[in-house]
Parts: structure tokens; C-alpha cells; sequence
């Protein structure tokens, strides 16, 4: 009896044993072996050798790349925007107008992450091209002129980066909403809840106005006049559509898928090298653009190691306060 | 929703008219437009796979022609990244289904110490950008820095995508045995069935659609990922690291060809398990009855025929 209990005691070590090995030693050690790197001096050939006095490598570091760093926190946040502005409808719509169609919007949303990553941003260069097959036509109808152009700069990353990592937002908002049980708004409508014209209105025009303010300082685009366009079609929207229910009551209960799908996208975004790369230009390099370069271009390791564990450090920060705030069961349930 | 407006106010009644027809409609044809949006750099790269460009680029239509889909290899090269791709993602799939599985049960089924630890370490690698995993692994290698794991090679790229996939396999097989009802083992086991036969017999045949699923997503993020390889390759090849490198001169018709037929290949295979699944839940009772049943011990007969065979 007791050797039985022994065994059901030490089941679940073995069943995690492997995985949980392969983890600790291909994906935790790693990090702390990348920390030691970051005080590495040498080169590939010599060897390298490690000193405590190397810790010079992350001011050096810092004050070379600051400007990609930035632009990294900037085109991420930007894009995690985007992201919500158009994963937000169209999940409350699949979660609330789905009907027996769910499923099949569902998979319509992820269908196209069955195509390679890179092909789909290849795809966006095509699209984007300045003569290619939206600008071309708008072009040769005189609605643009010659000389628009969106490919090679910071618009194009910013919405490959959005298109890229639109599912890690849709699908944790679709399962929070999903989860509200619709007799709270029939409630509220029992309770006089209406459409919601003031109230509705302020909320969106200050949203809105916010929102494209915040989105033209990230592309250095008049401000102002931004703000303005988006406060209008904000208070617009808002008059008209953001009901006192949804307001008070849907809104707040997807605020977790919100945030989950926020972090979930942010994360990628900030390290994405890619869309930078096919679809930017020198000017809209990332920090994930040196961190790869200086790794297997130029074999740099410590700077590049610095580089990627002031990232880690960075996302670990954000990881641990939101989980603070709001448990972590959110972000890993959605996955 | 029977909100009544009195004749009374005709003009408020019109306006609240025009309102509930947005509300009822806008919504969809938003949708509608989203899915689009989603479905266009599909379609372009589906478009340009018939495409038929003078030189190497491969950014403007130039005429209809399917040449490159009657010659899909026609690229030195390229069959051998398509190769290596298939057999790493197929490789690590197999590996990392395995590690995932037995970790989603020892943290659905028990309570034990460190579960909580457990948890973290499964959803950090989630959390990690794909830049740090590959660098972070890449100095361990230069760090170890002999055979077999420096210069890296096919081995590395196995050990990379392995790591990866074991998290998304841990999540997914897990929401499946969350909605796992227990009281089909019990019945099981009353029966007379042991731990080993009531695992292979009831629940690895329940839970075997939420393994499929994880082997999916994990065969599907293997075969496309390019950051973490560029990382782990060293002078091996895969598909993704093949798009890039051609990125700069110009992208072969021919990776249009696979990409499509990949896409394709995938899509079907979705369509396909679903299709399959929904037959074969057909017969049986709708959920909620299964669930009363089991709840008075009074089990399925399906299950209990199974067990007892």
C-alpha cells in the first residue's frame, strides 16, 4: 500500500519530467546563459571571456540604439492600437451575431495564418507598392499624387505589424465577450438602459480624439488636426452606437480579453524584425532589426545579448504587472 | 428588444428606425469588410502564383500563366528547404505533442507542489518574442560552442522548435481535458477496467480530438517559423529562411506555388476534421444529457461497451 502511494504521489513528476526538462534546459537556462553573454568580451575567434567589468556593454548599447528602441515601444504600441480599433467589432460581432455562423467566422479570422508569415508580408509589399494594385488605379485617377507613398515607411510596418498579429487580439476579446451572459443587457434594458447620445458621445469623442492624436505622434503627422478628425468621428460613432448597456455593462466585462489581447500583441510587435525589414525603409529600424543583425551579421553576441535581455527584462516587467493586476489564467486560457 | 415607441412621436420613431437598421446591419457589413481585409495578402499571394514576371521580381502582374505550378521545384533548392521544413515540422510535432500531452494531465488530473511554478514556466516561453527565444538558445549553443550544437545545424533547429511547441501543446490539450468529465474513468474503473486500460480505452480516445488540434497548431507554427530558425540554423535551410534570402532579389513564382498549396493543403485538412467530428458526434446524445446521465453514475453505453472491451 504504501509503495502504491509512493507511485501516485510521484505520478505527476513523472508525466511533467520531460517537457518540463526539455524547458529548463533549451528555454530557462538559456536566458540566464544569455545575461552571462551580455558581459562576454572577445570575438568568436579568440574566444570569449567573462568580467564583470563588461558591464559597460549595456550603457554603450543603450545610448547606440536608443532611437530603435523607441521606435520599437512606439510601432508596437501603435500597432496594438490599430489592432483593437479593428479586432474589437468584429469579435463583439462573431460573439453576439455569430448565430450558427460562429464557427465559421471563427475560422475565416484565422484562416489566413495558414499562409507563411512572410509570404503574407511579401503580399502586403505587392499591395502596398506605390504603383502597385491599390495606389496604382487611386494614382492614375488623379486621387493621389505621384509622388504618395506608403511602402518604406513607418505607416507600412506599423500596419504589416497590425495584420500580422490581429488574431492574438481577436480571439482573447471574442472569448471574454463570449463568456457575458446576455440576461445582464436585458437587464439593463429593463432597467431603462437606452441608447446612450451624451454619455456615448463624450466617451467617444475623447477616445477618438486621443486615439488618432496619439497615432499621429507615432507617425509625426500633425497632431492637432488629427486629434480633431478622430474626436469628430468619435463623437459620431459614439452618438450612435455605444448604447448605455454596452457602455455600462459589456464593455467592462471584456476589459480582461482587452488587456489580455493588448499584451498578447505588444509582446510580438515590440520584437518583430520582420515587417521592419520588407516593408520599411533604414529610418524604421526596430530593435529586433539590430538585435538580429548584430547576432548573425556582424557575431556581436554581447551587444546583441545586452540588447535582447534589456527587451526580456522590459516584457517581463509588463508580464508581471499585468498579472499582478489581473491574474495570469486570462492570458494563458486564450492562447 | 419589444421597446414600444407611441405614434405620438413620429419623428423620434424614424430616427430610432434608422438606428436599428445600422445596429442590425452595420455590423455585418463591417464583418464582412474585416474578412476581406484578412483574406487580401492570401489572395495576392494566390494571384501571383499564376503570375508570369520576365525576371525574378515577382511584385507586378505581368500575365496569366501556370507554368510554376506545373513545375513547383523548377528553383534549385527549393525542394530540399521544402524537405527540411516538412520533416523538421513533422519531427518536432511528433516530440513536442508527446512532452505537451503528458504535462497538460499531471497538471489537470493532480495537486501537487510546484504546479504553480509549472504554470509560469509553460506560459513564459508564450510571452517571450520569438527574437529572444532564438537568441537566447543561439548563445547557449556559442556558449557550448563543440559539435553537435556548434556550428548550429539541423539539430538545433529540431531542439528550437521542440521548445517552442511544447507550450501551445500544454494549452491546447489542457481547455480539452478541462470539459473532461471524470465520472466516464469511474465508471471505468467500477467496471472492473485498470488505471492503464481505463487511460487507453476511455480518455486518450476523448481527449485524441484535443491532441489532434495541439499536433495541428503545432505542426503549422513549426512549418512557418522564421525568426527563431534564422536563429538556430546555421548553414541548414528551411522553407521560411529560403523566402527570405530570395526577399532581396526577388521571390521565385514557385514559393507562391508552395505557399498556396500549403495553405490549401491546411485549410482542407481543417475542413475536413471538422466535417468528420460532426458526423461522428452525431449518433450520440446532445452534451447536456451525457453530462446529466454520468452526473447520476448512470454512464453512456457508448463509453461503457468501450471499457469493458
Amino acid at each position: 500500500m504504501h509503495a502504491r502511494q509512493w507511485l501516485n504521489r510521484l505520478t505527476p513528476f513523472l508525466l511533467l519530467a520531460p517537457g518540463i526538462l526539455w524547458l529548463l534546459v533549451f528555454y530557462a537556462y538559456p536566458s540566464v546563459q544569455m545575461f552571462i553573454s551580455s558581459f562576454w568580451a572577445g570575438t568568436l575567434e579568440t574566444g570569449f571571456t567573462v568580467s564583470l567589468d563588461n558591464w559597460t556593454t549595456y550603457p554603450q548599447a543603450l545610448e547606440r540604439y536608443g532611437p530603435q528602441f523607441g521606435r520599437s515601444v512606439v510601432y508596437g504600441a501603435a500597432a496594438t492600437t490599430v489592432c483593437f480599433l479593428i479586432a474589437y467589432p468584429l469579435a463583439y460581432t462573431i460573439a453576439f451575431r455569430g448565430g450558427r455562423y460562429k464557427s465559421l467566422l471563427l475560422f475565416l479570422v484565422i484562416a489566413p495564418f495558414f499562409t507563411s508569415f512572410l509570404l503574407r508580408t511579401q503580399s502586403w509589399k505587392i499591395i502596398l507598392g506605390d504603383d502597385g494594385i491599390l495606389f496604382g488605379p487611386l494614382k492614375d485617377l488623379g486621387l493621389l499624387g505621384p509622388d504618395f507613398r506608403v511602402l518604406a515607411t513607418p505607416v507600412a510596418v506599423v500596419a504589416g505589424i497590425a495584420y500580422n498579429f490581429l488574431p492574438f487580439m481577436t480571439l482573447p476579446i471574442y472569448v471574454s465577450l463570449e463568456k457575458i451572459d446576455g440576461r445582464l443587457v436585458e437587464a439593463a434594458k429593463d432597467l431603462f438602459a437606452g441608447p446612450w447620445r451624451p454619455g456615448g458621445s463624450i466617451a467617444g469623442g475623447v477616445v477618438g480624439g486621443l486615439t488618432a492624436g496619439g497615432l499621429a505622434a507615432a507617425f509625426e503627422y500633425d497632431i492637432v488636426a488629427f486629434a480633431i478628425l478622430g474626436a469628430v468621428g468619435g463623437v459620431l460613432i459614439g452618438a450612435f452606437f455605444l448604447s448605455e448597456s454596452f457602455i455600462q455593462i459589456v464593455f467592462p466585462l471584456s476589459l480582461p480579453g482587452v488587456f489580455a489581447g493588448s499584451l498578447l500583441t505588444f509582446i510580438p510587435a515590440m520584437g518583430d524584425f520582420v515587417n521592419a525589414e520588407l516593408l520599411g525603409n533604414t529610418q524604421t529600424r526596430m530593435i529586433g532589426n539590430v538585435i538580429q543583425s548584430r547576432f548573425l551579421d556582424n557575431n556581436d553576441y554581447p551587444t546583441a545579448a545586452a540588447l535582447s535581455f534589456m527587451l526580456m527584462a522590459g516584457i517581463l516587467v509588463a508580464v508581471a504587472v499585468y498579472a499582478r493586476l489581473l491574474g495570469t489564467k486570462e492570458l494563458t486560457s486564450s492562447g | 428588444m419589444t421597446r414600444t415607441t407611441t405614434p405620438a412621436q413620429p419623428a423620434r420613431s424614424r430616427q430610432a428606425a434608422a438606428i436599428r437598421f445600422l445596429d442590425r446591419y452595420l455590423l455585418y457589413v463591417y464583418t464582412a469588410f474585416a474578412i476581406l481585409y484578412l483574406m487580401l495578402p492570401v489572395a495576392v499571394m494566390a494571384l501571383f502564383s499564376v503570375n508570369d514576371p520576365p525576371g525574378k521580381s515577382n511584385v507586378i502582374w505581368h500575365g496569366f500563366s501556370l507554368d510554376a505550378w506545373l513545375n513547383p521545384f523548377g528553383v534549385p533548392q527549393l525542394f530540399d528547404v521544402v524537405r527540411t521544413s516538412v520533416v523538421v515540422a513533422l519531427v518536432s510535432t511528433i516530440a513536442a505533442t508527446m512532452l505537451g500531452t503528458l504535462i497538460a494531465l499531471a497538471l489537470v488530473r493532480y495537486n501537487f507542489r510546484g504546479s504553480a511554478a509549472t504554470n509560469i514556466l509553460i506560459f513564459l516561453p508564450m510571452a517571450t518574442p520569438e527574437i529572444v527565444l532564438g537568441a537566447s538558445l543561439l548563445t547557449l549553443f556559442v556558449a557550448i560552442g563543440n559539435p553537435p550544437f556548434f556550428p548550429t545545424n539541423f539539430l538545433t533547429i529540431l531542439i528550437a522548435h521542440i521548445m517552442f511547441n511544447i507550450s501551445y501543446v500544454v494549452v491546447t490539450v489542457r481547455a480539452r481535458l478541462y470539459g473532461f468529465d471524470r465520472h466516464l474513468e469511474e465508471a471505468a474503473m467500477d467496471l472492473g477496467a485498470n488505471e492503464w486500460a481505463t487511460f487507453w480505452k476511455v480518455t486518450f480516445p476523448m481527449i485524441l480530438p484535443g491532441i489532434m488540434a495541439a499536433a495541428l497548431l503545432a505542426f503549422s507554427l513549426s512549418i512557418d517559423d522564421y525568426v527563431i530558425t534564422s536563429f538556430t540554423a546555421g548553414r541548414t535551410s528551411t522553407f521560411p529562411i529560403f523566402i527570405w534570402g530570395s526577399a532581396r532579389i526577388g521571390v521565385p513564382v514557385q514559393v507562391n506555388v508552395i505557399g498556396t498549396a500549403f495553405f490549401l493543403i491546411a485549410v482542407g485538412f481543417v475542413a475536413l476534421t471538422t466535417i468528420l467530428q460532426s458526423r461522428a458526434a452525431r449518433p450520440l446524445p446532445p452534451p447536456t444529457a451525457g453530462r446529466e446521465r454520468a452526473a447520476t453514475l448512470d454512464p453512456a453505453p457508448t463509453a461503457l461497451t468501450e471499457a469493458e472491451a
